[in-house]
């Protein structure tokens, strides 16, 4: 395998909402097991670059390339939507708001996708359920239905339903943004955790100090460009440009 | 109040009861299967479909029940479509009912936060896997009171197709007028049967939407 191929790489991305355009032009790359952090106001396009990756949202223009695949290629339809299952199979994808599956209990939760799209047994699954739980410190909750978790404890089912496919990268969309204060702790643990096992990760985040301690590199996003990215040390501590170092500043203050 | 008439006639009006259950319940097999199929219609990314769909619905819902009646029955054979009054009477129910049964599927549908299907999609689900395994499950909760509500509503329209000679309930009871001249007990007995029937009805919706709820 070519492991200095970078494992997620955004070319030229554009991306138009009507009139407005909100992503004008992105380029990044994310190594094999490195994390990066992308902060900047809200209406950046922060987020949309995060969906663009999986294909949520369509690129108008350039490409997402992940492990060597083109993500979003030219074709027909129906290869595309077989296309694209398979490569959103290799990608975790974790929402602000959880979205987990009501009707599922926690175990079927997590199982439901292995069952029916990898054909894993469902003994088999089951057992993957309680590892991926036992990871993210839920073991217990494995039988209870979403409604009876916490905030908290949703979002560490959805990364542990995310983890179950055994993807090659994890995407965080604003992981904590809804939760409340107390519980945005043991969702970074969760977080903190996975990159100490080289995860590859693309984390969107509105929280600078979570962002400092776990990325090793940090993209500044406003009005749809990128506009200065660093390792965390030099980005957090001499900014170069003036729209970060007001963003930052309205932030420390804020 | 004629109390022996009443006696006389509730057996024979219980039997018509039932034929306007079988109606009924023959309208709303037809009725939800056209619905679906509507539905998909107009939830589909083609927009010709999603057209298609919403005719259909305008039609259905935008022209009188008893005109649909007619059109079939009457109209029909003119160009070669000929029923026996009671499936004349069940496909115009049903396709009428379907109409409103499409909106109720439709709206279910689209109760489900957004999230859910792109979790579904996010995780390699394609679009039917994830409606199927997803959003129809969460929908059909949704769905089971306006299902209900029309349900209800058909089998009170099913009324309409005594002009059309179908011996139902309402049917018989304007037979029984012209030989008692009683209107008043007879209209009071059709009046009750139809309550029960709904009651009956309401009561099987309750318990499924409670058995769905608990569900969850």
């Amino acid at each position: 395998m070519n492991d200095t191929r970078p494992m997620i790489e955004v070319r030229g991305a554009r991306k138009f909402f009507g009139p407005l355009e909100v992503l004008k032009g992105i380029d990044f790359s994310v190594a094999r097991g490195q994390i990066v952090a992308v902060i900047g106001p809200s209406g950046s396009g922060k987020s949309t670059l995060l969906r663009s990756i999986n294909h949520l949202e369509t690129l108008d223009g350039g490409e997402v390339w992940l492990d060597g695949v083109q993500v979003n290629q030219k074709l027909d339809r129906r290869s595309f939507e077989r296309h694209i299952n398979g490569v959103r199979q290799q990608m975790g994808m974790v929402f602000q708001h959880f979205n987990l599956f009501p009707h599922l209990n926690v175990a079927e939760n997590i199982t439901i996708a292995p069952i029916k799209l990898k054909g894993m047994a469902k003994a088999e699954a089951r057992a993957l359920a309680l590892k991926m739980l036992d990871k993210v410190g839920l073991a217990d909750k494995i039988d209870a239905f979403p409604a009876r978790l916490s905030g908290g404890q949703k979002q560490r089912v959805a990364i542990a339903r995310a983890l179950a496919m055994q993807p090659k990268v994890m995407l965080f969309d604003e992981a904590t943004s809804a939760l409340d204060p107390e519980l945005v702790d043991e969702v970074n643990l969760v977080m903190k955790q996975l990159a100490s096992e080289h995860m590859t990760m693309v984390i969107v985040t509105h929280e600078m100090r979570f962002a400092a301690e776990v990325a090793d590199r940090v993209i500044f996003m406003a009005d749809g460009a990128v506009v200065e990215e660093g390792s965390p040390a030099e980005f957090f501590r001499n900014p170069k440009q003036e729209r970060t170092r007001s963003f930052l500043k309205k932030f420390l203050n804020g | 109040m004629d109390i022996a008439l009443i006696g006389r006639i509730v057996p024979v009006f219980v039997q018509a009861a039932w034929t306007t259950v079988e109606l009924s319940l023959l309208s709303l097999a037809l009725g939800l299967a056209v619905a679906a199929l509507v539905a998909m219609l107009r939830l589909s990314h083609v927009a010709a479909l999603r057209f298609a769909g919403a005719a259909y619905v305008s039609v259905f819902r935008g022209t009188p029940a008893l005109i649909q009646i007619f059109l079939l029955y009457f109209g029909g054979p003119q160009v070669g479509i000929q029923f026996e009054p009671f499936a004349a009477g069940a496909i115009a129910l049903g396709l009428n009912i379907a109409a409103y049964m499409a909106e109720s599927i439709r709206g279910g549908v689209l109760s489900v936060d957004r999230g859910q299907m792109e979790a579904a999609r996010s995780l390699g689900f394609g679009e039917g896997q994830s409606m199927r395994w997803i959003v129809l499950p969460q929908a059909a909760k949704l769905m089971i009171r306006p299902l209900g509500v029309n349900a209800v509503a058909l089998v009170k329209g099913t009324a309409l197709v005594a002009t059309i000679s179908v011996v139902e309930l309402t049917y018989t009871a304007q037979r029984f007028i012209g030989s008692t001249y009683k209107p008043f007990e007879i209209f009071a007995v059709t009046a009750v049967l139809y309550m029960i029937m709904v009651y009956g009805l309401t009561l099987l919706i309750d318990r499924l939407d409670r058995a769905y709820a608990g569900e969850a």
